[in-house]
């Protein structure tokens, strides 16, 4: 067993996705519609990491991150500090799972 | 450089939220790292080097599920792949650093530090400076690094319940970043709607790797359309 060796490999791995676009961006020009989707994708990626992720936070029981998550909504729409959102989704998981799950 | 540095300041500062979340999921990693034979050096090694928090979970299982290192690198790659994407937007924000800020800050991209620095414009972030980025992005990783150390050492035992409270709290940064920007444009907001649907779907078929990956793209793609003529 070389368990250093594996973690160099996941690093080099890891790394290299999020090495390429700091040395390859600057040398292309990049036409317009590249610049639209590169704005779009902060959205994309986002939706993509939330849903169906937050519902399987707890394995056994789904409810608990959909309830977590729809708190976190309701204070976003409320235009809440971000850290108080979270802060909002934390203490609903917590509260459901000493309470009720 | 100086801690007095108001740009590092107010980096650390934003970064902070995303560090307290990491630190008890990191202390879970280090106790599950220590059950699948890893020494408390070899877990706190790998999230230095790696530093990719599902990866790492994903990988630590598949060790004690006797999976070959091959293999558990390949899955690690593809999990990770969506990293390529999310650096592609950090780096078009970072256009003007040198290319030692670009590369060293790039190493830092998590889908957490990614979702606030390209959506916590206004309100949550003020500028993107490299010592604004460069405060963000280490305190973010030094929650994740010490986490993985106190678990690791204590090999303690961390609730069930605090580690899924924290991870839907970081559902709730990517949900408290995505809504605020998404009700200024309806594209957008359609674009994350849209990438939600296409990652749910694919999820039938394909690991969660590609379809983040896959679902990304496309919707983002379907952006070049719907926002053509808008702006």
């Amino acid at each position: 067993m070389k368990i250093p060796l594996l973690i160099l490999g996941m690093a080099l791995v890891t790394y290299l996705p999020r090495l390429l676009p700091a040395i390859f961006l600057d040398r292309f020009r990049f036409p317009a519609w590249f610049k639209t989707w590169l704005k779009s994708i902060p959205y994309a990626a986002l939706g993509a990491l939330i849903f169906p992720g937050v519902l399987l936070v707890d394995q056994d029981q789904p409810l608990v991150g959909l309830l977590g998550g729809l708190a976190a909504l309701g204070l976003s729409l409320l235009d809440l500090h971000i850290t108080l959102v979270m802060v909002g989704s934390i203490c609903t998981v917590l509260l459901l799972q000493f309470f009720l799950f | 450089m100086s801690f007095k540095d108001p740009h590092l300041k107010l980096g650390i500062k934003t970064g902070l939220p995303i560090a307290l979340s990491y630190f008890p999921i990191a202390i879970a990693f280090g106790a599950l790292a220590n059950q699948a034979q890893l020494t408390w050096l070899e877990g706190v090694m790998m999230s230095c080097l790696v530093y990719a928090g599902a990866s790492q979970f994903v990988s630590v299982s598949l060790l004690l599920a006797g999976t070959g290192y091959l293999q558990i690198v390949t899955t690690t790659l593809i999990l990770n792949l969506r990293h390529l994407i999310m650096s592609l937007v950090v780096n078009d924000q970072m256009r003007d650093f040198s290319p030692a800020w670009k590369s060293g800050l790039s190493f830092f991209i998590t889908d957490e530090t990614f979702a606030l620095v390209t959506l916590g414009n206004g309100k949550n972030i003020n500028q993107t400076t490299p010592m604004f980025l460069a405060g963000l992005m280490v305190t973010a990783y030094l929650g994740w690094v010490s986490g993985t150390l106190v678990g690791g050492l204590g090999a303690s035992f961390i609730p069930v319940q605090i580690t899924t409270a924290m991870t839907v709290g970081l559902y709730g940064l990517f949900i408290g970043l995505l809504v605020p920007s998404a009700r200024k444009s309806r594209s957008f907001a359609l674009i994350a709607v849209l990438s939600m649907i296409i990652n749910w779907g694919l999820g039938h078929w394909l690991d969660r790797g590609w379809t983040i990956v896959i679902a990304t793209m496309s919707a983002a793609g379907v952006g070049i359309f719907i926002r053509e003529g808008e702006e």
